[in-house]
């Protein structure tokens, strides 16, 4: 299915390539090269190229592209959802997944890839299991490799390859413990130029950091479960209970992992927990334009506003901007044309405030759209939507583990 | 470095080596070096030295050769990872010349007790094929075993071999068609997205459609029709029960929508969208409109797909409307993908929503999306008539728009939607005309000059002064707008000559002599057609009537309105052109195929033996195939590699409906392997076994079929038979050997029951085969029967019966088919043979040439005389080691070749000393010859 892979930088350079059928040459990336040449941004590459003998399916994550090829028909999806997988893990074991890291790494990068496709069919993708075949780097163990001459190949097929849970190593053993959950919760909102809303809707997910002993059996239940919509599920939840008793009955993996995600039905009923009065306008004469945002908090439930920041695409003929925010600092980027204003905390008594005038470039039109703003935050311990964990049960094991909820509320853009 | 003694330094220079690699240069120079390594004991420094391998050993074929031992020596270790990691690796050798090797290797993991193992064989499958596709047959006979396992670990990459090898044959899905829709929850997410994939074409060939009865079948016309087809139709009518087995399918897809994986979530909404009835394909919408949120490449992908069944049904996606409006941050595909779904989904309801959101969009300062926005209210327009008017005045007014662009665009859209049109709309063509002036772009003012042009009768007043402008700054125009103005001067003399005869001859002059050919032969033609001269003059009779013939509007529709010809999710749909190794999904066939084809009877004797082992597979996942005929298997026997044996013998004889194929089967391949019982709950107990039980019955190796006589035709009447040796172990017994009788009718009247009456020869215990009924003549029948030889050559003779008369034959059996393989390390060989020195022992010397010595050559020779079983040997010039067992009294027969510099010293070892003795000195015979 896939046949090689290329990394490539963002200043064109492969500076990785992988085989698992024969070799193709790299000279099939300057279709590639083309194609990012044609969409001047990176985003803006079409994720699937057509070359006269190969297709090229390639993701954008990190600054890094990964250029797949694939010489006969494929689900896309499939080869793109690996590539990502590709990513994480590298994010996984290395901590970020940037350039310098995979050359640093690169004969571990060619071990992970090795195991986790065969002859360009995936073969190993979960985390626990590869972390099994190949033990991540860490300062300490790369010394004591150095000293004694041992590998970080694991001696032993992996246990969860064969079981029936196969995202699980067995004999798991810690002197703490813990299970902790994560409710993340994101408001994903369209307003108009007036304030109301046009199009809002939450995206939640569950990320758990279980570190428990043995085989642990854990029943997670929700107080409002009927608040879930749409769901979707590690492949260790049981299905089959969630759909009669909407509990969330699984085994977990070792470590962090995402446990589901869902969407929450509330179609309009989202209260969005900011406000925003803005006045962008350009003057017709003169080439100035002048900028007011004050932000306001709403419906937060009685909990603080955090790490907003508001970003602002400005239009080409934006030269400069010279303003001034009675909270938090802004910069303004002239070559991507991008206002950012962090403001941080939102306070309730003193509202921020951004205000000031923008220069524009002389003899230019003035541009006939206001910008659009973007705006960040966050809310701890609040998931606007209100799901709550209700209790968490642990079978199968003796001990008493540590339990803890977090709740957030994000706004992402 | 990697000469070097330290492990340390070589892994260091081994590190180095895949560093290069990584970064693409060649390091093949330092090929002999690295194979050297092949064999450490170091696990990482093992695993450098085969990503090395794999990467250069195409293009160092000879050198690789050399590392191969290796890999066949840890095919048999214990350990299932370095088995299955060896298997991987010789399997990644694209060196044509070991693909016996691997054939064999295959062969043998795809019994292997280790599921891990069994998985990585069909990947082996698939690399096999690619390197050569000669191997087609062997290798399905593989894939259709693998099929039948029930491993969730292996169903999803025998599926992918299936797809990659015999996509068509259809017929090896159908017994494990049930299983597969079981399994499919727990199969790893990726084979689950082969699997589904795979089964929607299955379903497509298997099912009849659920939609088709929707149809309405008109009773009034069915009253005009004959009787015959007015059944026919009532038949139709009848209403329509979804075949059990689809609605299984359906079911267990179901939950995999709620998967993680967007690829799993995807195929299902495929299998959804292509299967099922359309009432129910509305559940896969939300799981779709959620992968939204997902990345940008995933949104690419499903925003194409969902716009291809938007185009279908618009109701699906609609009440989703919202999630598809367009971001300012979006790359720019995503958003134009997001635009034509919305166009899509607009209807008379929710139009000035779309609208109002369409207004936003044309702001935008991505100017190629405004553009795009334009095309798409222009195509709103189009579909819903009520809203033409809003949308042309909207239009209009894009018109004083600064960015050229967008003029440009909203110039064309106009352009187009006045032509459906055109009488109501003078004013616009009015307006357009003042705003002539302003626009630049090239493809606007030719839009404006035709539209002028073309319905210059609506603005009589206007066009010549259009005209009169342009004959101004003719010679500043782009090409395309001189064509134009061309065309235009053109109409207008036909309609108006009055006015515009002299600057119609005007522009033409200027045109007659313009740089670009295009229009000089344009300004030529226009003068021959529509300026009366005394020579031609025939056409410009017609030239009003070839001028100023209506023309019809263009046909403002989808770019993926013909996109639904390719199956949703697959790469040619995305690309929309079919992509290399695109399989079509075939339309639903009328009626349904036979459903019991996937039937799998129930046996309850399955495995009384193995149950010890394998309680939790239960009788649901039953062998398919081993009813009819363990009946006869004797008493459950309680040793392993016996009740193994029965079981693979009754698999390959009782494709019970199919009786045909079977015989075409066992002719072809007389050697079926053994199969070892299978299944999960088998791994943790047999691993261990295996290393206990060292004498497994291990598979026999194909050799070609030596056919004996057994009675001519002209003795028997026009009954002759024919017998062969299977050389598989034998169902009925133990210690019988089986023989596969063909009879064949030459005679020109039919044979009735043939059997055996008597057995003359004493002390041999015969099984007879069951009297065949009848055979017509120029046919023939094919039955097994099994002979206990005693471990003798003795023949065994018996009489052969007819309805009518009766032959005396006898079945001489060759020494080599007295034995049986089995499996031995090579350790228990040399432990085995210290055994059996002395007068147990017997050799010979024989001279060969040399290339006959190599292995291949050897081997084949020593297989196609005696029933032996290979040990692995790590040692290269000894060669062969053979090792069986006598069938009747178990006693162990030890065959070694050991190769001499001009010829090879043979050994056999045995009790059975006259056996032993018969046995070398026909090994000696073969060998020797050329």
């Amino acid at each position: 299915m896939i046949h090689s892979l290329f990394l490539i930088n963002n200043a064109g350079d492969i500076f990785l390539e992988k085989h698992w059928k024969s070799v193709i040459s790299r000279s099939v990336c300057d279709y590639f090269f083309e194609a990012q040449e044609k969409a001047m941004e990176p985003d803006n590459v079409p994720p699937v190229i057509r070359t006269p003998h190969h297709y090229l399916i390639n993701i954008y994550r990190d600054k890094i592209f990964f250029v797949s090829v694939i010489q006969t028909e494929v689900p896309p999806l499939f080869v793109i959802e690996f590539l990502h997988r590709v990513a994480e893990m590298f994010q996984d074991y290395f901590g970020d997944c940037s350039e310098v890291a995979i050359k640093d790494n690169v004969v571990i990068v060619y071990e992970l890839l090795e195991e986790m496709l065969d002859n360009g069919f995936p073969l190993a993708t979960e985390s626990n299991i590869l972390k099994e075949l190949i033990k991540p780097p860490t300062i300490l163990r790369s010394m004591v490799n150095s000293i004694t001459g041992s590998s970080n190949v694991g001696e032993t097929l992996p246990t969860g390859q064969l079981s029936t849970v196969p995202w699980r190593r067995a004999g798991v053993k810690y002197t703490n413990n813990e299970a902790y959950f994560d409710v993340v919760e994101e408001i994903d909102a369209i307003l108009d130029k007036s304030g109301t809303t046009v199009f809002a809707e939450i995206q939640g997910v569950i990320d758990a950091c279980v570190k428990l002993s043995g085989m642990p059996d854990l029943t997670l239940s929700f107080m409002n479960p009927r608040l879930l919509d749409d769901v979707s599920f590690h492949p260790c939840v049981r299905f089959k209970r969630w759909e009669s008793e909407r509990v969330l009955s699984f085994i977990p993996p070792d470590g962090n992992f995402r446990l589901m995600s869902y969407h929450v039905n509330a179609q309009n009923l989202v209260a969005i927990p900011v406000y925003v009065r803005q006045n962008i306008s350009f003057f017709e004469s003169g080439s100035s334009g002048r900028l007011d945002i004050t932000l306001g908090p709403k419906q937060t439930m009685g909990k603080t506003v955090e790490c907003v920041v508001v970003t602002v695409h400005m239009p080409k003929v934006v030269l400069n901007a010279n303003l001034t925010a009675t909270q938090g600092n802004y910069t303004y980027d002239p070559v991507t044309k991008i206002l950012v204003w962090d403001i941080g905390k939102l306070n309730q008594q003193k509202l921020p405030n951004l205000k000031g005038s923008l220069s524009l470039q002389s003899g230019a039109p003035k541009p006939e759209e206001n910008p659009s703003l973007n705006i960040d935050l966050k809310i701890q311990q609040l998931a606007i939507s209100g799901l709550k964990v209700n209790r968490l049960d642990m079978y199968g094991e003796k001990y008493k583990p540590f339990k803890g909820v977090k709740y957030v509320t994000k706004v992402f853009r | 470095m990697l000469e070097s003694s330290k492990e340390s330094l070589k892994l260091e220079a081994m590190k180095r080596v895949v560093g290069l690699i990584a970064k693409g240069k060649n390091a093949s120079e330092l090929f002999p070096a690295v194979v050297k390594n092949v064999a450490n004991k170091n696990l990482e420094l093992k695993k450098l030295v085969y990503v090395y391998l794999v990467r250069y050993a195409e293009e160092q074929q000879d050198l690789a050769l050399l590392s191969i031992s290796t890999f066949q020596r840890a095919l048999k270790d214990p350990n299932q990872l370095i088995r299955a990691s060896a298997l991987r690796v010789l399997s990644s050798i694209r060196v044509p010349i070991i693909v016996p090797i691997m054939m064999l290797a295959i062969k043998e993991a795809a019994s292997d007790l280790s599921p891990y193992v069994r998985k990585t064989a069909a990947h082996a499958i698939q690399k096999l094929y690619s390197l050569d596709a000669d191997q087609k047959d062997h290798l399905i006979e593989v894939i259709e075993k693998l099929l039948k396992d029930k491993s969730t670990l292996v169903a999803g990459s025998v599926v992918m071999a299936f797809e990659e090898v015999c996509p068509d044959r259809i017929d090896l899905i159908h017994r494990n068609y049930r299983k597969l829709c079981n399994l499919l929850m727990d199969v790893e997410e990726w084979g689950q997205v082969v699997i589904i994939s795979m089964l929607t074409r299955y379903a497509r060939t298997q099912f009849i459609s659920p939609n088709e009865m929707l149809r309405d079948t008109n009773s009034e016309k069915a009253f005009y029709e004959s009787d015959e087809e007015k059944r026919k139709s009532a038949e139709e009518t009848k209403p329509y029960a979804m075949d059990p087995d689809h609605r299984l399918l359906l079911r267990s897809t179901k939950p995999l929508l709620q998967s993680r994986n967007t690829a799993v979530v995807m195929s299902v909404a495929q299998l959804y969208w292509h299967l099922a009835p359309k009432h129910e394909v509305n559940i896969i919408t939300k799981s779709l409109v959620r992968l939204l949120r997902s990345h940008r490449e995933v949104q690419y992908i499903v925003l194409q797909n969902i716009a291809t069944m938007s185009i279908q049904r618009k109701g699906m996606f609609e009440p989703f409307m919202k999630s598809f409006y367009v971001r300012s941050t979006d790359a720019t595909h995503i958003k134009t993908l997001k635009l034509e779904i919305l166009t899509n989904l607009a209807n008379e309801a929710n139009i000035s929503t779309v609208l109002r959101e369409f207004q936003t969009y044309v702001k935008s300062q991505d100017k190629a999306f405004a553009a795009a926005t334009i095309q798409a209210i222009g195509r709103c327009a189009t579909n819903i008539s009520e809203i033409t008017d809003t949308c042309l005045n909207g239009l209009v007014l894009l018109l004083s728009n600064r960015d050229e662009t967008v003029v440009a665009e909203s110039v064309v859209v106009i352009r187009k939607l006045l032509q459906t049109q055109p009488s109501e709309h003078s004013d616009i063509i009015k307006h357009m005309a003042k705003l002539f002036d302003n626009i630049t772009v090239p493809m606007a003012r030719a839009s404006i000059l035709w539209l002028i042009g073309e319905y210059c009768e609506h603005v009589p007043k206007i066009a010549p002064d259009v005209l009169r402008k342009m004959a101004k700054t003719f010679h500043n125009e782009e090409d395309i707008v001189k064509l134009q103005t061309v065309s235009l001067a053109a109409k207008l003399y036909l309609t108006n000559s009055k006015q515009t005869k002299l600057l119609t001859q005007y522009i033409l002059n200027l045109g007659k002599y313009d740089q670009n050919y295009d229009i000089r032969d344009r300004t030529r033609f226009i003068r021959q057609l529509i300026v009366p001269s005394e020579r031609g003059g025939a056409l410009s009779k017609y030239a009003r009537r070839i001028l100023l013939a209506p023309k019809p509007a263009p046909v403002l529709q989808s770019a993926f309105k013909d996109r639904d010809r390719f199956q949703l999710g697959t790469l040619s749909h995305t690309l929309n052109s079919k992509a290399t190794g695109y399989l079509e999904l075939s339309d639903w066939p009328p009626m349904a195929p036979d459903q019991s084809v996937r039937n799998v009877e129930v046996a309850e004797a399955v495995s009384r033996s193995t149950l010890a082992f394998d309680s939790d597979e239960g009788p649901k996942n039953g062998h398919s195939c081993e009813a009819g005929s363990r009946s006869g298997s004797g008493s459950g026997s309680s040793e392993e590699s016996s009740s193994e044996a029965s079981e693979s013998d009754s698999e390959s004889s009782s494709d019970s409906d199919s009786g045909t194929e079977q015989k075409k089967q066992s002719e072809a391949k007389p050697a079926q392997k053994v199969r070892r019982s299978s299944g999960d709950g088998l791994v943790s107990v047999c691993d261990r076994v295996c290393v206990c039980v060292c004498q497994q019955l291990s598979s026999p190796v194909f050799v070609p079929v030596h056919t004996y006589e057994l009675l001519h035709r002209m003795t028997g009447k026009g009954l002759a038979a024919q017998y062969h040796f299977s050389r598989q172990p034998c169902i009925y017994d133990d210690r019988m050997i089986s023989v596969q009788l063909t009879f064949s009718n030459n005679g020109d009247h039919t044979l009735e029951n043939i059997h055996i009456s008597e057995k003359t020869s004493a002390g041999q215990n015969i099984h007879c085969f069951s009297p065949i009924e009848c055979l017509e003549p120029e046919k023939s029948v094919t039955v097994s029967m099994g002979v206990d030889f005693n471990d003798s050559t003795q023949a065994a003779s018996f009489q052969l019966c007819t309805k009518a008369e009766g032959f005396n034959v006898s079945i001489q059996p060759a020494v080599g088919e007295l034995l049986l393989p089995v499996t031995m390390s090579e350790q228990d060989f040399s432990k085995e043979q210290g055994k059996l020195q002395g007068m147990n022992e017997s050799s010979a010397t024989i001279a060969m040439t040399p290339e006959s010595i190599t292995s291949q050559p050897l081997h084949r020779k020593v297989v196609n005389m005696a029933n032996v079983g290979v040990v692995p040997s790590g040692q290269n010039n000894v060669h062969r080691y053979q090792i069986t067992k006598l069938v009747s009294s178990g006693a162990l027969v030890l065959v070694c070749v050991v190769q001499k510099d001009s010829g090879a010293q043979l050994t056999v070892n045995t009790e059975k000393t006259i056996i032993g003795s018969m046995l070398l000195r026909e090994l000696q015979t073969v060998l020797s010859a050329p």
